[in-house]
């Protein structure tokens, strides 16, 4: 068909409809896959995290075991505010679609508080475990949590920043191509982290306080 | 999907054709994939603050929820599919999986084979994965 279409373009002299936009397919079409590989990278950095969490996390060199310091309804608390988070932003995404920019500015700030929610609520656990002497220091089974779950938290850190840095963006010059390709970026960083996410409280959290 | 095809040449100048597998996914789409990711959440959660069944049950089940939460998640929030920029996020994760699989079961293998080798008797080695 397309091929059609240029030799119609080609023979009536006209511009052809595909020359137009061949410019600036590759800006865009790239990005996503690029972006994907990124996040498989990262992938691997978080599997090399929880191997050594799996290798180390029974030694506790006489110190305390997760069933004395997890508090599963908070970590559960935690877990609620990632999905949550998940959610809002998928329906800033919608939001993004339709091209409503309130929507999508409204969708994205309620994702922010939520991931704050959640970096609070991960400081107060980890401010608890130090205040109570479960520090990194003080056994393999902790450097590995705090290593894990402190990457993840940090992940979830520069999410927030970029997410600001994406609204300030959109209030600056609108639902304009790039931005959403880069809405469309965050995205797939947030619902990642949201994925990894489910991985430290089934290894760490759930089956800590099974061992 | 066809929505966002009709609407894409109208809403920006640049047409991107690529982009509409990734990325755009619909209300119902993310309601489905929330609701699946709260029971899946709701269920090992439970599992393991009541405890009604032995610990090995609990452990099985936990890690099944976790892997069918994953896929969920992939599925609709990251909306992955084999056609997205033409099969190539799919080889990615395909290849990221196997990497990951060879990383995880070779170090808890060769470090539990390790420990059980250099300390008879006297470590046990309670819950390794």
């Amino acid at each position: 068909m397309s091929v059609h279409t240029i030799e119609a373009a080609l023979s009536a002299d006209k511009p052809a409809f595909h020359l137009e936009e061949e410019p600036h397919h590759p800006e865009g079409s790239s990005t996503m896959l690029g972006f994907w590989i990124y996040l498989m990278s990262d992938c691997l950095i978080f599997a090399m995290l929880f191997a050594a969490f799996g290798v180390l996390g029974g030694n506790y060199a006489a110190g305390p075991a997760p069933k004395d310091l997890f508090d599963l309804p908070l970590v559960a608390l935690n877990t609620a505010m990632l999905l949550f988070s998940s959610i809002t932003y998928g329906f800033a995404m919608l939001a993004m679609e339709r091209g409503k920019v309130a929507q999508t500015q409204t969708w994205l700030a309620i994702t922010g508080l939520f991931g704050l929610c959640f970096l609070g609520i991960e400081l107060y656990e980890f401010a608890h475990l130090i205040h109570e002497g479960a520090t990194p220091q003080r056994s393999a089974f902790l450097s590995a949590f705090f290593t894990l779950v402190g990457t993840h938290g940090l992940h979830v850190t520069f999410g927030i920043i970029w997410l600001v840095t994406l609204m300030v963006q959109v209030a600056r010059r609108g639902l304009i191509a790039a931005n959403k390709r880069r809405l469309m970026c965050l995205s797939m960083f947030w619902h990642f982290l949201d994925v990894i996410w489910i991985g430290v409280f089934t290894f760490v959290y759930l089956m800590g306080m099974l061992r | 999907m066809s929505a966002a095809k009709s609407e894409s040449p109208a809403s920006d100048a640049v047409g991107h054709p690529d982009h509409e597998a990734h990325g755009h996914g619909s209300f119902r789409g993310y309601m489905t994939g929330f609701v699946l990711s709260v029971i899946l959440t709701a269920i090992p959660f439970a599992l393991v603050m009541t405890g009604v069944l032995s610990a090995n049950v609990t452990a099985m089940l936990v890690m099944a929820a976790a892997v069918v939460q994953i896929v969920v998640h992939m599925i609709f929030f990251l909306h992955m599919n084999t056609k997205s920029e033409g099969g190539w996020t799919m080889m990615a994760l395909i290849f990221t999986i196997v990497i990951v699989a060879i990383c995880l079961a070779g170090s808890l293998w060769v470090m539990y084979h390790l420990n059980v080798n250099m300390m008879p008797g006297a470590h046990q080695m309670t819950g390794m994965g």
